[in-house]
């Protein structure tokens, strides 16, 4: 394989210090240098002035649905929908059928990634069979290569349970990912608790579902040590409490999606109860979408995750009530937050690496999330003028739930490379 | 025609004007229904499919008998007689339905947004018969109806909801309609059975019956689902009747001049005692009747915009 040199491109690679237009130089699967001197013979040069080169984007929230409900999609198809998002690594959760939740699953995991287009990167079930009672066997799922643990899906709502799994991970050096909503304040919940909830009679799920759960864990996290990362954050409230935690010193992080970012419970209404703005946790207020924006520019929130939740047309294509939770993320996410984030100046795009590849690489300890010689070349190209359309016939993913469909974008990726191999194209 | 909609999915799409409309249009059906020969030929082009998934006696045959009166022809469909025991989703079933060209559907489900969906997915006029706590327009219209036919108009009538605000389907769009047409409306729950944000209404709410009750005009005695006693909504219904429960006593705190109303079917002895629902001034039975007049007004009204 010839080395490639890219030119022209606009670098941003925060972890090096590094926000300028210069050529990058890779060779074989790693990369040589940056603003290189010389270049081989052979060189394949690539003009891509007026784009972006990222390092490639880290998805830490990732459901790929294998093995077990492969209709929805699996570690091939998701590893596609991720290339041709931007992303080079993505971490799978463990609340597949079965749930991945020993160390032969995780290996499983590991096999069936050697047909991916992106890195694939393991997370192990906390508890036996996803059922909050009893540990996995932890230190084998470690062993067997597992990047974090979380059931999640489920909360983990013994806190017993959860006190150990913070001290038994903390040995193993694994931070924790948790999905914070109360069970029991939750149950039957379809909604956020607030105007529509009681517009319309639906169950609601109160703010206070994810703020307890949040409180408790730090508490927790003062008593056991560990390192604790919240998922998906919905609440307004729930940024304060974190922020707190963070001032306190205690290792603790979090995540947020672009859906809970950009979209409320509003949507629910004014579409006319469409499944695809259900999910878990559930779409809030615009004051929650704000507090939670201004908590990605001030640093509060470390990363912009996915939660990509494919699901087939069967089991959304139903009222509300009866429609599974959670929607597609890994071919909209980028787009989404550079045209409402980044174009509208509220972050930089600088700051739109550290949440997308900086922060969740330095979370799960994985090679990834700088464009530093001597490291993989895992590199994202991004065309910040690049204008489309949302459109389900475009989708990589197996499934096509997404409320973002008919959206109006400017910036996508044009090229993914892993490893210094092209595994997407546009 | 001042009627803009293709369905008639809830109260919150429709404005004052087109609520009277249809009050207007039942008004000519309602009269139908006192005559020795009470069917019209009117829509015998038209084949109506009742889809019920949840049970019901009084709507399910307050449609089928205003459909029959209007000479459509009509299929109905219940859950539990179905395929949906052999596991079929709604999404097939729906499917299938319309496979058949049928001309309009009128729906009841326990789920929230099920007549949007349905209309979604086809072109034909779709009637909500109550979507699980969302709205049961047909049911507010007939009490609007009901109302007027005492009053005459709404304006400056005080109106109370009393009961388990908060699941209703039957208050939801009774709020709608009647802050639409001017009525001053009083929700009156233990606070458990008011919707937590009961201000998202923008209507007067209480917890204390008697402070509700004094000087209304209408009070409509909502159903109490007997299971929301074991979801921990109330301690009893022991409790219930006596702190929330229309008796007598506490019926002469209305105004002279009033009626006492109740979707039914009643639980006597828990929100409405026996002498109160028997008593001369509850209307239970002409709502009962009026229901039929303003589900044949929903039928023309919506079969009039398949032919226009």
């Amino acid at each position: 394989m010839p080395a490639i040199l890219l030119k022209n491109g606009h670098i941003v690679d925060p972890a090096a210090g590094i926000d300028k237009v210069a050529d990058i130089l890779i060779d074989g699967d790693a990369i040589e240098s940056i603003a290189p001197e010389k270049i081989p013979k052979d060189t394949e040069i690539m003009d891509i002035s007026g784009k972006y080169v990222f390092p490639g984007l880290v998805d830490m929230h990732t459901h790929a649905r294998e093995p077990g409900q492969e209709y929805k999609e699996d570690i091939e198809s998701a590893s596609q929908a991720a290339a041709a998002g931007g992303y080079t690594s993505i971490a799978v959760m463990a609340n597949t059928v079965p749930p991945i939740d020993t160390a032969d699953k995780v290996s499983f995991i590991y096999e069936r990634s050697a047909a991916a287009a992106v890195w694939i990167y393991p997370v192990g079930a906390v508890s036996k069979n996803l059922e909050g009672k009893e540990l996995a066997e932890l230190a084998d799922i470690a062993q067997a290569g597992a990047v974090a643990l979380s059931d999640d899906g489920f909360p983990i709502a013994n806190s017993e349970l959860m006190r150990n799994a913070l001290a038994y991970a903390d040995q193993l050096d694994l931070p924790i990912l948790v999905h914070e909503i109360d069970p029991i304040l939750a149950a039957d919940g379809q909604i956020n608790e607030g105007r529509i909830s009681s517009l319309t009679g639906m169950k609601g799920i109160p703010v206070q579902a994810e703020t307890s759960m949040i409180a408790r864990d730090i508490d927790l996290l003062k008593l056991s040590g560990g390192k604790l990362h919240i998922q998906h954050i919905s609440a307004a409230e729930s940024i304060g409490i974190i922020r707190r935690a963070k001032e306190d010193g205690l290792s603790i992080t979090c995540e947020v999606t672009p859906h809970h970012l950009l979209l409320t419970e509003e949507e629910v209404l004014s579409s006319g109860f469409d499944s695809n703005f259900k999910m878990m946790p559930p779409l809030r207020t615009k004051h929650d979408t704000e507090v939670i924006a201004e908590a990605l520019a001030d640093g509060t929130i470390d990363v912009i995750a996915t939660d990509h939740a494919p699901h087939a047309l069967h089991e959304k294509d139903n009222p509300f009530d009866l429609s599974a939770s959670g929607i597609i993320g890994l071919e909209t996410a980028l787009a989404l937050i550079w045209t409402h984030f980044v174009s509208k100046g509220k972050i930089s795009p600088s700051r739109l690496v550290e949440l997308m590849s900086v922060n969740p690489a330095k979370i799960l300890d994985i090679p990834a999330g700088t464009l530093k010689p001597g490291n993989y070349a895992d590199i994202t190209i991004f065309d910040p003028e690049r204008e489309w359309t949302v459109s389900p016939e475009k989708f990589f993913s197996k499934s096509q739930n997404s409320p973002f469909i008919g959206w109006k974008l400017k910036g996508k990726a044009i090229m993914t490379i892993v490893a210094g191999e092209i595994v997407f194209r546009d | 025609m001042p009627f803009e909609h293709d369905s008639l999915l809830g109260l919150t799409y429709l404005t004052a004007d087109e609520i009277l409309y249809l009050l207007d249009e039942a008004k000519a059906f309602r009269s139908i229904l006192e005559r020795d020969l009470k069917k019209v030929p009117t829509l015998r082009w038209l084949t109506v499919v009742n889809l019920f998934y949840e049970p019901s006696t009084r709507t399910r045959i307050s449609f089928e008998l205003a459909e029959k009166r209007l000479s459509a022809d009509v299929v109905n469909f219940s859950a539990s007689t179905s395929s949906v025991r052999k596991g079929e989703s709604l999404r097939d079933t729906v499917d299938n339905i319309l496979a058949m060209k049928v001309d309009m559907v009128v729906v009841r489900h326990s789920s929230v947004g099920t007549p949007q969906y349905i209309a979604r997915k086809c072109k034909v006029p779709v009637i909500n018969a109550g979507d699980g706590t969302n709205e049961h327009p047909t049911q507010a219209l007939l009490d609007l109806y009901t109302i007027r036919e005492k009053f005459g108009q709404f304006n400056g009538l005080k109106v109370v909801i009393l009961g388990d605000i908060r699941h209703s389907r039957v208050a939801r769009s009774n709020i709608d309609g009647l802050k639409k047409l001017g009525a001053n409306v009083v929700l009156c729950a233990p606070r458990t059975l008011l919707p937590p944000n009961p201000n998202v209404f923008g209507v007067d709410y209480t917890t204390d019956i008697e402070e509700a009750l004094s000087g209304a005009n209408v009070v409509n005695v909502l159903r109490l689902q007997l299971e929301r006693q074991k979801a921990g909504y109330i301690p009893s219904l022991r409790e219930y009747r006596m702190f929330w429960g229309l008796t007598s006593r506490r019926a002469k705190l209305l105004d002279s001049d009033h009626i006492i109303m109740h979707p039914g079917p009643m639980n006597r002895g828990v929100e409405i005692d026996p002498d109160v629902a028997d008593a001369k001034d509850t209307v239970i039975l002409e709502q009962v009747t009026n229901g039929v007049a303003i589900r044949m007004a929903v039928i023309f009204t919506l079969a009039g915009k398949i032919k226009g």
